[in-house]
């Protein structure tokens, strides 16, 4: 994964630093190079850096690695230099024996800004010879960076033995980068380059292009089209990338949503303790994953999976408990049941600072959801991307629970006729509950995948019930579609806004848009129609 | 020009091929009825027949699809809400009896009444003579003169009737527009009922929906039977009653 | 107002109910400003500011009551209005400071010299007046109650939909004030406040003028509240509270009322809270937060909806319970006990304190009555009204 690169180079350094003591040193104009870095003059080292760069010894990469980081030390009175490891232990430079100490009259290396940018280039030449695919695909991005004129003959090398296809490409791209900025190219060489830079399209790719400076006429003319289409192109990602973060976002809100459209939205109860339903759902994931740490340690990767049905149970069961002892008797007269449950809130709050705390607690990432990968010129996050599919599964389950199960049936038969259902036998009192619990129960398994994004805290579900709401009245109560298509649009609506206006305007924008269509829409997107309905 | 002559037509109340439909359910369909100033006429049909709905759209609560609804000749209710076809002139009286329960009797009746229905005349409202003599002679008709103080609420379910019957006669429409005006009443107060809108009728327009055949022989008025959202007979009430597509709809399936 | 309408709305509760809010108006700053200091009788000038407050509250009370007791409408948002009210006071507060703030700026208050605001910004015209800042106290709050009444009344969005939107109306609020661009302090809101009128906020004798003035208020709330719901347009919204439509076909122009009625509601929620600000001496963004709002609608549920004087003293008896017990060793319990608080008056006592009072008053009346009516018939003479009374 890209987040693990920098560690594994290190070990790729330390590991040719190794391979550095055990060969012979080489005599001749390599000696000299080094010799040169003792003079402490910027253009001399720079002379050095190039002959060294180049020289194919297998001391180069210390060195050149020891020089950026201001461990070359140089003695200007002997004209030794020596390389000073990171565990204080030194070599000579020249030869690369291990010496005791380096004298008190040695310094290090100066260097400038240009200086820095001709190390990272030798760098980046150096390690484009590395047998690791990774680090060579690092070396020709930095190259591609720096487009230091110096490393071309290493990349051109590079690119006669690569075989792997994405170094392959990088070095590509790395060599037009530098042809684009070497003086000398021909314009058919810069024409070549530019196209690969067109054909790369990214941000940096444009960035070069725009950066150039002075070219012949037809250079400068394919660029600035290079730097038109990379625009739409570029145009397009960012569209593709709001859409991506929209639909993220959507599916979050649509995950918080779903059991208050079955509470709210099938059953009529507007239960403002929603939000710590899914509150219960993320430190049911905590607890879960605090019994694996200390226990189990193997089986974290599986957190998830055990947390989802314990969550679901934990949840649905103090769902019941909550339609049995408090929602029952304030059926049909839901502003009542707005405070009592808004009452019932805060007791729920307060109960889990009680027991956990007021701060936020640690919830882990399983390794199948942490990292990302690249999608042409967006990055996508593993446990967004889970997310999203766990929503979507969650509502086809249950999408198909309503309409397949027998409870699924009999909820539909109380909430359309509750007395037509009662005479026909259904115990509504129990599929109440159950309905009830059935939501909270959701809310709970919404709670796990929250905690994989969000702060698990006792403020939690706070922070969805607005928007929760909003979806459901937005999208049209009683209709499980609607708050998908409710929370999808939402969800997207607010990334599109939220580069235009940012992200808090963005919100508020949103909330008064919404505020706006249910004046004109009350009964929201997909709203059932008829008399039944208006009575 | 004559002023009648502006004037599409002489009815109270016209209808004209009036559509409605809620979600592919058709409730109305091509719908054409006519009420003469004056008249009173029973509206009969099993459940379903449109009967409340198209109550709905005269009121203003439902809008048709499609169709002419004109008042009094002139005015096109369809694109009226409730309230200004109300001050219009057409009251209603609802299936379910509809009253304030949590209010007395006589606020009932004062609310009702064809004054300032504004915010600021009802804020700086204070009672009139001719108001509580007006109060008074509906709760002599509705018989409810001893429960004037009692809560709307705590009265029988007959009563409600009656108290809203008076509500109708306190706001004193041209068109009175009566949903089942005598559902679970005794027999000696359907008749009393039945006293009661003739005596209305003589000096209002009166439509009544009711099932009750008895009540509306009673009545002894042109009937209009609706099945599936459209006229289906129309005559005295003999007429209706031996029609075969009429006996068909009611005794049949 | 009217003589008539002033007469009709007074009934004997209400009376009394006025005559020991005019007795606390007088006697407490009295006994503060003139009894001398740790006398038994000298209320101390902290719990002159904590009452001013309660009855701050009190007033937003009666301002919830009036719409969700009498009309129905249950606003999850009315803390809005309530800081809206609050903040314009607090911009007159912050005029007032002029070159004594921190920076010295004599136009800038201290937030914006911070924020690098080259000069004031527009709305932040006038507000140096008082007569300005006070006309805006109404006017705001007035203002936006009446624009998101009229487009939601006009809607027909009634019943839990309207309270979900005016929640998310003052949780956008929340989140535009607590933007620093938004030129109103951000998160920190306004305070470091110096003088009221040319007399020192923190000043003993500036304190029980407020708490006086606070008390005014609050009569003046109430005997507006009484008499428009005494009146006939009381009526018309009993009867739009309890079947909406039917007053829609009675020839009511229901969106009408409801939007007098809640505006008139903003704008004393908006009093409330100028009242509220010079007290505690701060307004921040907090006070948008929704959880205030329904905690206002708690305290009218205590105290009992549809009642008024229920909606006062809900409210101070909810703040003062809520001060008893976040000071002492019970702060960590206050929470359970609000919560259960909602839980306990929904199931319980959906009458409030005031309303279950009433009922059992009526109740025994009645019985009373019956009493007296059986015994005057005994005695042969009968009493047709009180007969009817007791049936």
């Amino acid at each position: 994964m890209l987040v693990n690169l920098p560690a594994r180079l290190r070990t790729l350094l330390l590991s040719l630093v190794l391979i550095a003591f055990a060969l012979p040193a080489f005599a001749g104009p390599f000696e000299d190079a080094i010799a040169k870095f003792a003079n402490d003059d910027y253009s001399d080292t720079e002379e050095a850096i190039g002959v060294v760069a180049s020289s194919g010894n297998p001391l180069a990469f210390p060195i050149i690695s020891a020089l950026q980081d201001g461990r070359l030390m140089a003695d200007s009175d002997s004209k030794k230099v020596y390389v000073t490891g990171a565990d204080g232990k030194s070599i000579d430079a020249a030869t690369g024996q291990p010496v005791d100490s380096v004298p008190d009259s040695a310094s290090a290396v100066r260097l400038n800004n240009r200086l820095r940018r001709s190390v990272d280039a030798a760098i980046g030449s150096l390690t484009l010879q590395s047998p690791d695919i990774a680090t060579r695909l690092q070396a020709a991005q930095s190259v591609f960076k720096s487009h230091e004129e110096t490393a071309l003959e290493a990349v051109d090398g590079a690119l006669a033995k690569e075989t792997n296809k994405s170094v392959k490409a990088a070095l590509g791209d790395a060599r037009a980068a530098i042809l684009l900025f070497k003086p000398d190219a021909s314009e058919v060489e810069k024409l070549e380059a530019v196209a690969t830079l067109k054909a790369r399209g990214d941000q940096e790719a444009m960035a070069l292009l725009t950066g150039m400076g002075d070219q012949p006429a037809s250079v400068a003319k394919a660029a600035a089209s290079a730097i038109g289409s990379i625009q739409s192109s570029l145009a397009v990602w960012s569209t593709v990338q709001n859409a991506w973060y929209g639909l993220s976002l959507g599916s979050v809100l649509l995950l918080a949503a779903i059991g208050l459209a079955i509470t709210f939205g099938v059953m009529g109860v507007i239960n403002m303790a929603h939000g710590e339903m899914v509150m219960i759902g993320a430190y049911t994931t905590f607890v879960v994953q605090e019994v694996i740490r200390t226990r189990y340690p193997g089986l974290f990767d599986y957190s998830l999976l055990i947390a989802v049905p314990l969550a679901f149970l934990v949840a649905g069961a103090i769902g019941v408990l909550i339609e049995r002892s408090i929602i029952r008797f304030l059926y049909g007269r839901p502003l009542e049941t707005l405070l009592a449950t808004w009452g019932l809130s805060l007791v729920l709050q307060q109960a889990v600072r009680t027991m956990f705390g007021p701060t936020n607690r640690e919830v882990g990432n399983p390794s199948w959801m942490s990292g990302a990968f690249e999608l042409g010129q967006i990055t996508i996050t593993y446990n967004r991307l889970w997310i999203l599919v766990f929503t979507l599964a969650v509502f086809a389950v249950l999408l198909a629970m309503l309409r397949y199960t027998a409870l699924g049936l009999e909820m539909r038969a109380v909430t359309q006729n509750r007395r037509m259902a009662a005479s026909m036998g259904i115990a509504t009192s129990r599929v109440d509950a159950l309905t009830f619990g059935l939501g909270s129960g959701i809310a709970g398994i919404a709670g796990v995948a929250l905690s994989q994004i969000d702060n698990v805290s006792p403020n939690l579900g706070q922070s969805y019930i607005i928007d929760s709401f909003m979806v459901v009245v937005f999208g049209g109560v009683g209709n499980l579609w609607g708050t998908l298509v409710g929370a999808f649009t939402l969800g997207i609506a607010n990334k599109f806004l939220e580069p235009v206006a940012g992200a808090v305007l963005g919100k508020i924008a949103i909330l008064v848009l919404i505020i706006l269509f249910i004046q004109k829409r009350p009964r929201g997107l997909f709203a059932l129609k008829g008399r039944a309905v208006e009575a | 020009m004559n002023v009648m002559d502006t004037r599409a037509t002489s009815a109270m109340l016209y209808l004209d091929g009036v559509h409605v439909s809620f979600d592919g359910f058709h409730a109305i369909n091509n719908l054409s009825l006519t009420l003469e100033p004056g008249e009173m006429r029973a509206i009969i049909g099993p459940n379903g027949a449109g009967k409340t709905t198209m109550m709905d759209i005269i009121t203003g609560k439902t809008k048709p699809d499609e169709g002419v609804v004109l008042f009094d000749g002139v005015t096109d209710l369809t694109r009226l809400d409730e309230t200004r076809i109300a001050e219009l002139g057409i009251g209603r009286k609802f299936q379910k009896p509809t009253v304030f329960e949590s209010q007395t009797v006589q606020d009932n009746l004062l609310l009702a009444l064809n004054v300032d229905h504004s915010v600021k005349g009802t804020l700086f409202w204070r009672g009139s003579k001719a108001e509580s003599e007006s109060i008074d002679k509906v709760l002599e008709t509705i018989r409810l003169t001893e429960a004037r103080n009692r809560l709307a609420g705590s009265l029988s379910h007959g009563q409600k009737q009656w108290l809203e019957i008076g509500m109708l006669l306190a706001q004193d429409p041209k068109l009175l527009l009566v949903d089942e005006p005598v559902a679970g009443m005794t027999d000696v107060e359907t008749h009393l009922t039945a006293e009661l809108l003739k005596e209305i009728n003589k000096t209002h327009t009166v439509m009544v929906v009711e099932h009750d055949m008895t009540f509306v022989r009673e009545l002894g008025v042109k009937v209009t039977c609706l099945h599936e959202g459209t006229v289906l007979a129309e005559g005295t009430i003999d007429q209706v009653s031996s029609n075969e597509r009429v006996i068909e709809v009611y005794l049949g399936r | 107002m009217t003589p008539h309408m002033l007469t009709r709305s007074l009934d004997r509760g209400a009376t009394i109910f006025l005559a020991i809010v005019a007795a606390c108006g007088i006697l407490i700053p009295l006994s503060n400003l003139l009894l001398p200091a740790g006398s038994f009788l000298q209320v101390p000038t902290y719990l002159v500011a904590l009452w001013g407050k309660y009855v701050c509250y009190a007033i937003l009370a009666l301002a919830i009551d009036l719409i969700w007791g009498y009309c129905g409408i249950l606003s999850l948002g009315h803390g809005a209005f309530f800081a809206l009210g609050g903040y314009a006071m607090g911009m007159y507060l912050m005029r007032q400071i002029g070159t004594r703030g921190v920076y010295g700026n004599p136009i800038l208050p201290d937030f914006m010299v911070f924020l690098n605001y080259s000069k004031l910004p527009w709305y932040w015209y006038g507000f140096d007046m008082f007569w300005f800042a006070a006309l805006m106290v109404l006017v705001v709050p007035g203002l936006l109650a009446f624009c998101f009444g009229w487009l939601a009344f006009r809607s027909r969005v009634t019943g839990v939909y309207l309270s979900i939107i005016t929640q998310a109306m003052t949780y956008a609020l929340l989140l535009a004030f607590f933007r620093n661009d938004f030129g109103f302090g951000g998160n920190n809101g306004l305070t470091d406040f110096k003088d009221i009128l040319g007399f020192n906020v923190q000043a003993e004798g500036t304190r029980a003028a407020l708490f006086a003035l606070s008390c005014l208020a609050l009569i003046l709330a109430f005997l507006i509240c009484r008499s428009v719901v005494s009146s006939k347009l009381g009526k018309v919204l009993i009867a739009i509270r309890d079947a909406e439509s039917r007053s829609r076909f009675l020839g009511y122009r229901v969106e009408s009322y409801k939007l007098f009625v809640f505006t008139l509601s903003a704008c004393m929620a908006g009093v409330a809270g100028a009242l509220y600000v010079p007290q505690v001496g701060i307004i921040n963004p907090s006070e948008f937060a929704p959880g205030n709002s329904i905690e206002a609608v708690i305290w009218v549920a205590v105290g009992g909806r549809g009642t008024l004087i229920g909606a006062a003293l809900g409210a101070v008896v909810v703040n003062y319970a809520k001060t008893f017990f976040t000071s002492g060793m019970l702060a960590p319990y206050w929470l359970f006990m609000l919560g259960a608080l909602f839980i306990l008056v929904t199931l319980l006592l959906p009458k409030g304190i005031v309303g279950t009072f009433n009922s059992w008053w009526d109740q025994s009346k009645e019985n009373r009555a019956a009493t007296a009516a059986s015994a005057a018939a005994e005695d042969g003479v009968t009493e047709p009204d009180m007969a009817e009374s007791a049936q």
